[in-house]
């Protein structure tokens, strides 16, 4: 696989920026946690070894803080992350069927990432978009009214 | 508007924000109104909302406001745009694609033509 | 503080004004004052009674009469029938109730929007819209009118309760609070919105985050709590973002901070953000993640009043919860205890999702029938097909039959069918759901989200997915139902928090009211609704048939057979039931069995 590994310096300055932007307790764990994940799109090792020296947490800890909450991921993702709306609203709507064209377009499973390191599946719970279901988030974007036909030039819009 | 630090200032507060509003109403001023709630968002409401803003800029359309507000509660006709002219009633359009809002400013704010192929109805 | 025995609501809305809303403001304060009556009521304004196509408009509480078309003359006769005598003055009463609000497509006659008041009319992100509405007036009022005792005491008569799903009275639990002598105290709010189908907090936070606010600030007075927070889940970005800047706002404004309002009561709020666990919408899971922990709950007692966040007396209230609050303020607790049932005041908003034409959101008053909901706000299920099932509740919720239909809904009545009100999500199910995949859709959900601390959550959800996934697939066994009943029955009893004892209402109920699918499937190797792959078998019929070859060139997996102009046939051995070949047909020669 030839997902970049992060630069030592990168990881750290992502943590220690985060740790001086909300504090160094135990409390802001989870927002530190979130904005580190979000600057390097996981969280290292590297990264919780440092975490666990400003706080003053054992790693273990923070590994299972951190192994606890979905939108967190201790291993590497892809460029970008689409995560498919696998809720019930979205089910009925004819979510199924867009599902399968995702994985036949990307040609990965469910928390798999693309060979070339560009995409990571993974499923989410409902976005509270239900109204225009079946929805997807790349990234960021919340894509909704999805049809099973739209999806590869959906995905062509993201480098 | 100022810091509020008592039940008068709030009073005053108010009646400053609801003149304001007044203001719009009366001078004639269109109001063009975006849903941008996330469920407009994940419906192509950005793209509706930059087909507005370029409509106005590149037609040189004067006195149009337009703002945003969040979930109307019709996500399944998102992207949703309402238009409001001077004190007439507001008109709700719904599936407003950046096409679609191109038309209705030509035709409703332009015209006052209301577009009732995309009306919403009650 | 003065008690007034009637509140008089005069609508303010721009169309009302044009026709004299303040003129009638004006006559009703001189008549009561001449009459020695202004003591004993009080006129207040407000919005949205009606269309305004009859204004000036003007409601009466607690009787709850609606009187249209006044003028300024007719003051005095009004106050001396209704207020002096006792009687309704018929003569203005509002004949007809079939208003439309021209905000929505449905027919809103059956909507009272309190929660909702402002979504979708003004902009979430200039306080000065709110401010217009009469936004912080029900804060002012209550730091210039009331002690916190005299507050909670309004919220109690108001009949308000959790909207988060229990519906426990929410001024019995501010009383808890504020009866715990230790401070600090914390208010926090649960905008961890996560059950599938509910985006109703979502709309709030967006639409009109300084509802959610002011009720906070109001409910931190009562108790006593000088800092709050608002645990939001990550999935929701634009919510977050909306409220960092309305608390901007606020602040700027001195709405919060310090001596708000020169009271001299401090109150400061901030957002949490949540990290996507569907547990962290149960408190102690909640307040858990905001200490930076494994969002794990633990057992109550003690309950968060007593030792709560940072093992401080905390108050957890839902989105809505709060949103209520300004306005049980402003209008008078009758006023709010005049919507709903005996047990369940207000209203409440509801998802409407699924197979149903208007999907949305609607804020309706308790009371209101299943069918009401969704025939008549609802328009009825999509595409003329038969309705089949409703769950409610989200996924902890049972599913209803339809001769469920005429249920009014309020919490009672919901726990009696066997299901729960929840967060207010209602799937719509029509007649091509198979209940059984419903099932062990939501079982597969439970199982994903437990946080597995307890047992028999974490071992008996994945016990009974394990069976359910077995009759799906043409593996189920006779002794699988009473295996599930018994599985079902211990999860309810042993799980440590509201997600395991939940978890099982869908089997339960699906058990209960539809025995014949489940039978069909494991007995017949059936689905009877035709969903289940394994169990379906795509044929092609005979006599539509054309021979045309279109399926066959659109088959993923090469398994239909079949000459030119002769009857194709499709290999059930090799078929992936995908549907293509069905899709793709123009004879409706291809049939599911």
């Amino acid at each position: 696989m030839t997902i970049e590994t992060k630069d030592s310096k990168v990881v750290l300055e992502a943590v220690q920026s985060a740790v001086t932007r909300y504090g160094a307790s135990q409390d802001e764990l989870i927002p530190i946690l979130n904005d580190v994940n979000r600057e390097i799109g996981y969280l290292p090792g590297e990264a919780l070894d440092e975490l666990s020296r400003l706080l003053k947490v054992p790693k273990s800890q923070l590994f299972s803080v951190a192994s606890f909450y979905r939108m967190l991921s201790t291993k590497p993702r892809g460029k970008h992350v689409l995560q498919f709306c696998e809720s019930a609203p979205c089910h009925v709507a004819g979510g199924r069927e867009v599902w399968l064209a995702v994985k036949e377009a990307l040609k990965i499973e469910e928390n798999e990432t693309t060979p070339d390191g560009k995409w990571t599946l993974i499923t989410t719970s409902c976005l509270g978009v239900c109204g225009v279901g079946p929805v997807m988030m790349i990234d960021d974007d919340v894509i909704g009214n999805v049809d099973p036909a739209q999806v590869p030039d959906i995905l062509a819009k993201y480098q | 508007m100022s810091t509020i630090k008592s039940l008068e200032d709030l009073k005053k507060a108010r009646e400053e924000a609801l003149k304001k509003r007044e203001l719009k109403a009366t001078s004639g001023t269109v109001q063009v109104i975006v849903g941008m709630g996330t469920c407009g968002i994940a419906a192509g409401a950005r793209d509706t909302m930059k087909s507005i803003l370029d409509t106005i800029e590149k037609d040189s359309i004067n006195g149009v406001i337009v703002t945003q507000t969040g979930c109307i509660g019709l996500c399944e006709k998102e992207p949703i745009v309402q238009v409001v002219i001077g004190e007439a009633a507001k008109v709700t359009y719904g599936k407003v694609t950046p096409e679609v809002a191109k038309t209705i400013l030509i035709e409703h704010v332009g015209n006052g033509k209301v577009v009732t192929d995309h009306v919403v109805n009650i | 503080m003065a008690i007034f025995r009637s509140h008089v609501l005069v609508c303010v809305d721009p169309v009302c004004l044009k026709k004299g809303a303040h003129d009638i403001m004006d006559a009703l304060q001189d008549e009561l004052v001449t009459k020695g009556l202004i003591d004993e009521i009080q006129v207040l304004e407000t919005s949205r009674i009606g269309g305004c196509d009859n204004g000036p408009e003007i409601m009466v509480y607690p009787e709850g009469v609606h009187y249209v078309g006044i003028s300024p003359d007719d003051v005095p006769y009004l106050v001396e029938e209704h207020f002096l005598k006792g009687r309704t003055a018929e003569k203005f009463v509002l004949k007809e109730k079939t208003f439309i609000d021209e905000e929505l497509s449905a027919p809103t006659s059956k909507e009272v929007r309190i929660v909702l008041k402002n979504c979708g009319i003004i902009d979430p992100g200039n306080i000065e819209e709110y401010l217009a509405e009469g936004g912080y007036e029900g804060l002012g009022k209550v730091l210039t009118s009331y002690t916190p005792e005299e507050t909670i005491d309004i919220v109690l008569r108001s009949g308000l309760g959790g909207r988060g799903g229990a519906g426990f009275p929410t001024g019995k639990k501010w009383q808890f609070c504020r009866a715990t002598q230790e401070w600090p105290k914390y208010m926090i709010c649960n905008a961890d919105e996560g059950d599938p189908g509910a985006f109703m907090n979502r709309r709030v936070l967006e639409g009109d985050p300084h509802a959610v606010i002011e009720g906070m600030i109001i409910g931190a007075y009562a108790v006593g709590s000088n800092q709050g927070y608002i645990y939001c889940r990550a999935e929701y970005p634009l919510a977050i973002k909306t409220l960092n800047i309305a608390i901007d706002q606020a602040h700027a404004l001195g709405l919060l901070g310090k001596d708000i309002l020169g009271s001299g009561f401090d109150f400061d709020l901030e957002v949490r953000m949540g990290a996507g666990a569907f547990v962290c919408g149960e408190e102690t899971a909640l307040m858990a993640s905001i200490e930076g922990k494994r969002g794990e709950p633990r057992p109550r007692p003690p309950f968060p009043a007593v030792k709560g966040l940072f093992g401080k007396p905390s108050n957890v209230n839902n989105v809505e919860t709060y949103a209520n609050v300004p306005q049980i303020i402003i209008n008078g607790p009758e006023w709010y205890a005049s919507y709903g049932t005996e047990k369940s005041k207000g209203t409440k908003t509801f998802a409407l999702a699924g197979d149903v034409q208007h999907t949305g959101l609607i804020e309706v008053p308790f009371g209101l029938t299943l069918r009401e909901i969704i025939f008549d706000v609802g328009g009825g299920i999509k595409d003329g097909k038969a309705f089949k099932a409703i769950q409610t509740g989200g996924p902890m919720g049972g599913c209803l039959p339809a001769e469920f239909l005429d249920l009014p809904v309020d919490y009672q009545e919901l726990a009696k069918a066997g299901s729960i009100m929840g967060s207010g999500g209602l799937v719509v199910m029509d007649e091509d759901t198979c209940m059984v995949d419903i099932a062990r859709f939501f079982m597969d959900f439970v199982q994903d989200e437990s946080c597995g601390k307890c047992t028999p959550c974490r071992v008996g959800t994945r016990r009974i997915l394990e069976i359910l996934e077995g009759i799906c697939e043409g593996r189920g066994k006779e002794s699988d139902l009473d295996t599930l009943e018994m599985l079902c029955e211990q999860i309810q009893e042993d799980s440590l928090c509201g997600l395991g004892q939940g978890a099982p209402n869908p089997v339960v109920s699906t058990l209960k009211h539809f025995r014949s699918e489940y039978e069909a499937h494991i007995k017949e190797k059936r689905c009877p609704a035709k969903v289940c792959k394994p169990l379906i078998r795509y044929d092609i019929v005979d006599g539509p048939c054309t021979g045309c070859t279109v399926c066959a060139r659109n088959c993923p997996v090469n398994c239909i057979t079949g000459e030119r102009r002769q009857t194709h046939v499709i290999d059930p051995d090799v078929c992936v039931r995908c549907g293509i070949c069905m899709q793709v047909c123009n004879f409706n020669a291809i049939v599911i069995n």
